[in-house]
């Protein structure tokens, strides 16, 4: 670009400048795998939510003589489960609970873990070293262990395991957070905005939070995947929701009793998480590419 | 450029040490001796420029300055008030009257925050209206040579990085300074660039009565801008002077070094040996005495033991130098002697300059 | 070196201590009074009060802790409340069948993450790129439990195959490099094996990416090497990253294999897990997840070690 000292020769054409978010959400918009992952999501989301309208059955009404019917049943297009319920009812309500067991603690912890980091990576010094130490005792357990041994000390239910989970995602999100929040201070523009006498509260809010709750929030994104994968684990091992509720992971917990019978409609619950975790990890995949600034 | 009777800014014996972490323990095993008693004054008016190889101090005497980073000792004073002192200047009022321009165009700039949000910060966190603030960044625009039409609303990605720096040197004044800093502030610029950034600096310090200090490693550059140059060596003042005085008549060793290795326009001036020979010495563990001595063709026993203080040489220059060979008496060889010599004459050293 | 080493083994202590608190910690967070985790319920009240002494539940928390660490250390995990044995001994003697069941899963896993890795960076952009990549997506986001369920599915219900559950003939749980014992590994060696291929793939990846983008790389065609000669400069420089991200997803086996054992009934350490949540056997729990936890600390401090030993960029004093 050419550089002149007379505004009325500035060569290059007066583009409107565009903000931030419609670069980033023009750039999404161009990229198919992320758009048809937003649309998959948003069915399994929007099922889940109206569900009582949508579901064909009652996903709790049981019965002794149609049990662990075939995929293209007459009346259960998905099959029934072993005490008879309807499959397709039952998964468009399991997503309900899914959901929330694996969204809720990202979002928990997206809020407890961007203050913990942003604070550490701000302030330094000694509140950064206890911090960061206790995130590290945290960060020795791999992330599945973790979520066992609280929720098996805590006991089965959903707020324990909810509990359990966000537990296991602070210390990631901290670690990231207090990261970006690091190299973001020691930029110039913060230095120049500690130069032009604003208070460590201006230059967080102002310069700060822009930069580093991006990133993060990316970052969490992420951890959606597995934290659905890990939520629905812990109903598998019987340490999140009680039957008869349904929820992707228990429902497979009871029919995996099934297999030798009905071996598909066993493993339809598995497809559900599959298909969500997998659609969350993309993306956020074409979230963090749509939001690099410079690419 | 004549002195006034009080310098804007006054700084004496400033200080800091940077201590380096080691061992099992993570303790402190040495220190670097960043910036040692530095002490200059700058007029009201004039530019004062600091040369120095990288690593010699200049930077972390600006941020200093500034208290981006706090002093170990030292006081500053602007205009008569000792900043952060207890009847003084406050360090949040120094910041008002004193702005910095940073070297990397782009870092200094929020990527997030357009060019009118990014200038007009500093005003609005001085209690400046947002309207009000809007108003001076797009009137500081057109004052750096950027039209506001065009750019009030872009973000520092889709700027060129003269554009940039323009951007920055606008931030700065934002604030209506007196003094700003400039941390090699033009040297990732390419020539042409530089050089017209360079004539607008010279335009807005006519027309906003600015005081300059003007940090570089590039001579040229300084000698076009300063009024007067302040020559740094492994965190110590060696010489300060008028640009006449330093550019005309060096005295230090080192600056003699620095000059002869400024390249020159004239092919009669070649020099085919290099000035300066090896790197600065680790500046955690400086030699002893004169700190150049390691480097210096005129090196006795004297530079050794003995710290030589800044000389003044010719006072109507303000030229002083920290050279044991300008001051009488010293005891080095070339020194001019108080008393009579003693000592036989030396055969004469070659200088360092070829 | 010397130095950096006794530096890393120094911080790992604080760690270790913090791992310890927090699993100390679980008892409490256990809901009602933590003796009734470990009496059984009909046990009348004296019982439960010379428990209660001999536990030391009756002393301040501080106290209770260094008691328990104490036991610990000398190996002392307390008894199993579900069958009275000492905890110490089931779980060393679970560790072992996780241990080999993770290794085999990680040199399966890691060698086709490495290749598939390998292929990818090479070939950026193009068919196999892409396939690999998906298969990395799929092998990050795939309920591995469920996973396990499908191989069950096809290879032992639909093919009759493979054994589904166990790890030898008749439910014996002594191990034997034979054919009768290893086709018990290869259903739950292969599931838990997709959990870090998709790492190992990604970084392997991306590593070699940027390698074969520098100028060396480019430097070293221009001189005429051969690509098998390049290969071997790209490994070498590719490695260090590569291995310690092995190195920790061998970990992250260890804590995932718990589900996978579940599934498939191996009698490792997850089992061990899930019987103790199910009789809510809270030494077992805690005895379990610190031998798990500690062994995870340790192989943190090796990948640190072995990286800071192969890669010449590191050196750390």
């Amino acid at each position: 670009m050419a550089e002149t000292t007379l505004p009325g020769l500035v060569p290059d054409v007066p583009i409107a400048s565009r903000g931030y978010w419609s670069s980033v959400f023009r750039r999404l918009s161009g990229d198919w795998t992320t758009i048809l992952c937003l649309v998959v999501l948003l069915i399994i989301i929007l099922s889940a939510v109206f569900a009582p309208w949508i579901a064909p059955a009652d996903p709790y009404k049981t019965s002794v003589i149609r049990r662990l019917k075939d995929i293209g049943t007459p009346g259960f297009p998905l099959g029934t489960d072993e005490l008879g319920r309807d499959m397709l009812s039952r998964l468009i309500h399991g997503g309900r609970l899914s959901l929330v067991m694996g969204i809720t603690p990202v979002i928990n912890a997206l809020i407890i873990g961007s203050f913990l980091g942003i604070v550490a990576g701000f302030v330094g010094g000694k509140i950064n070293m206890v911090i960061m130490r206790t995130v590290d005792v945290f960060y020795a357990f791999p992330s599945v262990l973790l979520a066992i041994a609280i929720s098996g000390a805590l006991g089965a239910g959903l707020v324990n395991s909810i509990v359990s989970l966000t537990i296991v995602f602070i210390p990631p999100i901290t670690r990231v957070a207090e990261s970006v929040t690091t190299s973001v201070r020691n930029l110039d523009f913060v230095e120049a905005a500690r130069a032009s006498g604003a208070g460590g509260f201006t230059i967080i809010r102002v310069h700060v939070l822009g930069n580093v709750l991006g990133p993060v929030f990316v970052f969490a994104t992420g951890l959606i995947s597995v934290s659905i994968i890990l939520a629905s684990g812990l109903s598998f091992l019987g340490l999140g929701v009680r039957p008869p509720e349904p929820e992707w992971g228990l429902m497979l917990n009871t029919l995996r009793q099934s297999i030798y019978v009905n071996p598909w409609v066993c493993a339809l619950p598995g497809v559900m998480i599959f298909i969500t975790s997998i659609c969350f990890n993309l993306m956020s995949d074409g979230l963090r590419s749509a939001m690099d600034v410079r690419a | 450029m004549e002195s006034k009777a009080q310098p804007l800014l006054l700084v004496k014996d400033l200080k800091k040490y940077f201590p380096i972490l080691g061992g099992v323990l993570n303790r402190k095993v040495a220190t670097v001796q960043a910036v040692d008693e530095v002490s200059f004054e700058v007029a009201k008016g004039e530019t004062l420029g600091v040369v120095g190889e990288s690593g010699c101090g200049k930077s972390t005497t600006a941020r200093l300055l500034m208290r981006l980073i706090e002093p170990d000792e030292g006081a500053v004073i602007f205009d008569g008030e000792g900043v952060g002192e207890q009847h003084g200047l406050s360090v949040r009022d120094m910041r008002r009257n004193m702005q910095m321009v940073f070297q990397d165009s782009y870092a200094s700039l929020n990527p997030r925050l357009t060019i009118e949000e990014s200038i007009a910060f500093g005003p609005k966190v001085h209690g400046v209206s947002g309207k009000v603030a809007r108003e001076r960044a797009r009137a500081l625009l057109a004052k750096v040579g950027l039209d506001p039409n065009l750019f009030v609303r872009r973000y520092p990605h889709e700027l060129s990085g003269g554009q940039r720096q323009r951007v920055n040197i606008a931030r700065a004044l934002a604030l209506e300074p007196r003094l700003v800093i400039f941390d090699e502030a033009v040297s990732a610029l390419d020539k042409s660039v530089e050089a017209q950034v360079l004539n607008l600096l010279n335009d807005l310090k006519r027309e906003m009565n600015l005081t300059y200090i003007f940090i570089s490693h590039d001579l040229n550059v300084v000698q076009y801008i300063s009024d007067r140059v302040l020559v740094m060596y492994l965190g110590k003042v060696v010489e300060t002077g008028t640009v006449e005085a330093i550019y005309g008549d060096p005295r230090h060793p080192y600056t003699r070094a620095l000059l002869a290795s400024m390249p020159s326009m004239d092919p009669g001036n070649r020099t085919t040996a290099p000035a300066l020979t090896g790197d600065p010495p680790n500046p955690i563990n400086p030699p002893s005495g004169c700190r150049f001595r390691t480097r210096c063709a005129f090196a006795e026993e004297i530079c050794a033991s003995t710290e030589p203080r800044l000389e003044m040489i010719h006072p109507a220059e303000r030229h002083a130098a920290a050279c044991h060979m300008e001051i009488a008496g010293s005891g080095h060889s070339k020194a001019m002697a108080t008393s009579p010599p003693k000592a036989p004459p030396q055969p004469q050293h070659m200088g360092v300059v070829a | 070196m010397i130095s950096y080493l006794i530096r890393r083994l120094l911080y790992s202590v604080p760690i270790a201590l913090g791992v310890s608190l927090m699993i100390f910690m679980l008892v409490h967070l256990a809901p009602g009074d933590p003796i009734s985790a470990i009496a059984p319920a009909d046990a009348p009240p004296d019982v439960v009060e010379r428990l209660r002494v001999d536990y030391g539940y009756d002393k301040p928390l501080p106290i209770q802790f260094g008691l328990w660490l104490g036991r610990a250390v000398t190996g002392d995990l307390g008894n199993s409340v579900a069958s009275g044995q000492p905890v110490a001994a089931e779980v060393m003697s679970a560790v072992g069948n996780t241990i080999l069941l993770s290794l085999c899963a990680a040199v399966f896993g890691f060698t086709l993450g490495a290749v598939l890795g390998f292929v990818a960076g090479y070939k950026q952009g193009r068919a196999m790129d892409k396939i690999a990549t998906a298969i990395a997506v799929a092998g990050i986001s795939v309920p591995h439990y469920w996973l396990g369920m499908v191989l069950v599915i096809v290879f032992s219900v639909q093919l009759n195959a493979l054994p589904a559950v166990g790890m030898g003939p008749g439910g014996s749980n002594d191990w034997a490099w034979d054919w009768l014992h290893m086709r018990h590994l290869i259903l739950p060696a292969i599931t838990l094996a997709v959990i870090p291929i998709g790492i190992v793939m990604r970084t392997t990846r991306s590593a070699v990416a940027e390698i074969l983008n520098q100028e060396f790389v480019q430097a070293l065609r221009a001189k005429g090497l051969s690509e098998r000669h390049v290969l071997g400069h790209v490994i070498r420089n590719v490695a260090p990253t590569v291995l310690a991200v092995m190195g920790l997803q061998l970990g992250y086996l260890l804590g995932g294999s718990i589900l996978i054992e579940t599934v498939f009934s191996w009698p490792g350490t997850g089992f061990l897990l899930n019987t103790a949540i199910f009789r809510r056997d809270i030494p077992m729990l805690q005895g379990t997840i610190l031998v798990l936890a500690l062994f995870f600390v340790f192989l943190n401090v090796v990948v640190d070690l072995i990286q800071t030993a192969v890669d010449p960029r590191i050196k750390r004093a």
